[in-house]
């Protein structure tokens, strides 16, 4: 017997399954049936598998194909080199400039031919994976480009409520919601209103003016709904205004044109990035505590040396991609 | 409450006792994260100083109009709108430093000295006084900048504005962004180290 809670929490899971395939469904539609994958590798390829091995003769030559970027078809790219593997059955087709992996692109294949065989015209879409794309700007922001410790910002409030535990995840979950509120209001904002009027310029005040109605209406909402919540984090809403992170993330989303699903993922990024950089720093600065440390570095000073070995730590990320 | 300080009383306190990157420890992340030339500490002393003073005369002009409720508020917009200017200034005629200085000089709008001397000294006093603390905080900021940037420019890459100095690379480390975070750190120690051996011989003498 499925109890009607049970059934519920199956639906959301349905949903949740369909919501992910109807994502992850655009890059994998039917298309030509010989030919297996076809993806970016590195910068400058794109590799296509077939389904059987290849003229080499035929692989080998430029003319037979077409590239280009989904949004503008005119403009077709140079392929600077093709290369087929030993087995004949995949191709490598290598460009001069950088390819814009964020678009989706385009190959046209002419006649290909196949033992002997002439197997027609395909057109193949190369894409990232969406979701990977997604889950590399979430993980990027969280812990490669950590803000704190690979950009250096907000750090006034990072050595501020960093002391204790308690108020280090207190300090970092409040961050993390505001953030992720004001960070999509500003895209809105940014996107429906300053673009299309050219209003630019006027970035700066629109933006710090939305964080802080933004930590006004977290606070009032707060309050009203979840008194308790608000008891233990009231205090933090405050000091969020005076973190460099929530006016950074606004401006780079601005300036990197990212659409409303990267938009969250950058921004959730940073609030999780902030209160993993916060916890850390406050679970030593609580041993500090007890150490011996010399009386002209204590306090501050000692603070700064450690946030300076985290961030060598975080040096380590950097550099690594995931998808 | 005015304040009975003198213009050049105002300027040393704002560049030594309350040095705003060493003694208040305000205003990091610039000092951190693009301090590692004079140069760029150079620009971003001068953006800030403008925005300090700028901002410190507009609001001090202004105080008796303020309602007290909605004061952060106005200190914020006051703030972003020089920031603005000094932003736009910059892109227009120092192209190649603004692009080295990245989305810092826009985060000045977050810096917290600026509000805080808003709300301690420019809402109190009148438009001469909050221009020559202004003035002072602008100029400790720009020293602890510059003091910062001598230091790692000197340290990391053996030269100074760009100049051959020294002719090799003492510690390279210093070149580093993330070097700003032990640099800070030293020269609070040594602020704290010269507050310390001062008590000292006060006690002494006294």
């Amino acid at each position: 017997m499925v109890s009607k809670r049970q059934r519920g929490l199956f639906y959301i899971v349905f949903i949740l399954l369909g919501g992910l395939f109807l994502l992850q469904g655009c890059g994998e539609e039917s298309q030509h049936r010989f030919i297996q994958k076809s993806a970016f590798k590195g910068k400058n390829d794109i590799v296509i598998t077939f389904a059987a091995p290849v003229d080499e003769t035929w692989a080998k030559d430029k003319s037979n194909y077409r590239v280009y970027e989904k949004p503008d078809p005119d403009i077709r790219l140079e392929i600077s080199s093709i290369s087929l593997s030993p087995d004949k059955r995949t191709v490598v087709l290598h460009f001069d400039e950088e390819l814009n992996q964020n678009q989706p692109h385009v190959v046209t294949i002419k006649n290909i031919r196949s033992q002997g065989k002439n197997l027609g015209t395909a057109v193949v879409r190369v894409k990232k994976l969406y979701l990977g794309f997604l889950f590399s700007i979430f993980i990027g922001a969280m812990l490669i480009h950590n803000f704190v410790f690979t950009k250096y910002l907000g750090l006034c409030v990072f050595f501020g409520t960093s002391q204790k535990k308690s108020t280090a995840v207190g300090m970092g979950v409040t961050f993390t919601i505001v953030m992720v509120v004001s960070a999509m209001m500003s895209w809105l904002l940014y996107q429906f209103v300053l673009k299309p009027y050219h209003l630019d310029y006027l970035q700066i005040i629109v933006f710090i003016g939305l964080v802080s109605l933004s930590v006004q209406a977290v606070d009032t909402i707060l309050r009203k709904i979840n008194p308790m919540l608000f008891k233990a984090f009231g205090v933090y809403l405050v000091l969020v205004i005076a973190n460099c992170i929530i006016l950074a993330v606004p401006l780079i989303l601005a300036d990197n044109e990212y659409n409303a699903a990267e938009s969250f993922m950058l921004a959730l990024g940073a609030g999780l990035g902030f209160l993993v950089a916060l916890f850390l720093m406050s679970s030593v600065r609580e041993r500090l505590e007890l150490a011996n440390v010399p009386p002209t570095y204590r306090g501050l000073p000692i603070a700064f040396v450690v946030a300076g070995l985290f961030a060598l730590a975080f040096l380590g990320f950097s550099g690594m991609s995931i998808f | 409450m005015a304040t009975t300080k003198t213009n050049s009383q105002l300027v040393i306190n704002g560049l030594l006792n309350e040095n705003p990157i060493f003694r208040l420890a305000l205003s990091m992340c610039p000092a951190v994260g693009i301090s590692t030339t004079v140069r760029n500490g150079l620009m971003l002393g001068i953006a800030v100083l403008f925005v300090q003073v700028c901002s410190s005369c507009t609001i001090a002009a202004i105080k008796n109009y303020i309602h007290p409720r909605i004061r952060i508020p106005t200190y914020t917009l006051t703030i972003a709108t020089w920031v603005t200017v000094i932003d736009l200034l910059l892109s227009a005629y120092f192209p190649v430093a603004y692009k080295a200085m990245g989305i810092f000089i826009k985060l000045i709008v977050a810096f917290a000295i600026i509000t805080m001397r808003l709300e301690v000294f420019a809402c109190k006093n009148p438009v001469g006084k909050s221009f020559w603390d202004g003035l002072g905080m602008g100029l400790g900021f720009l020293f602890g900048m510059v003091t910062l940037g001598f230091i790692r420019e000197l340290l990391g890459m053996g030269t100074l504005l760009g100049h051959d100095v020294l002719g090799f690379k003492p510690l390279l480390f210093f070149a580093l962004p993330l070097a700003g975070f032990f640099c800070v750190g030293f020269m609070m120690a040594v602020f704290n180290y010269v507050e310390i051996v001062f008590n000292r011989m006060k006690k002494k003498r006294g």
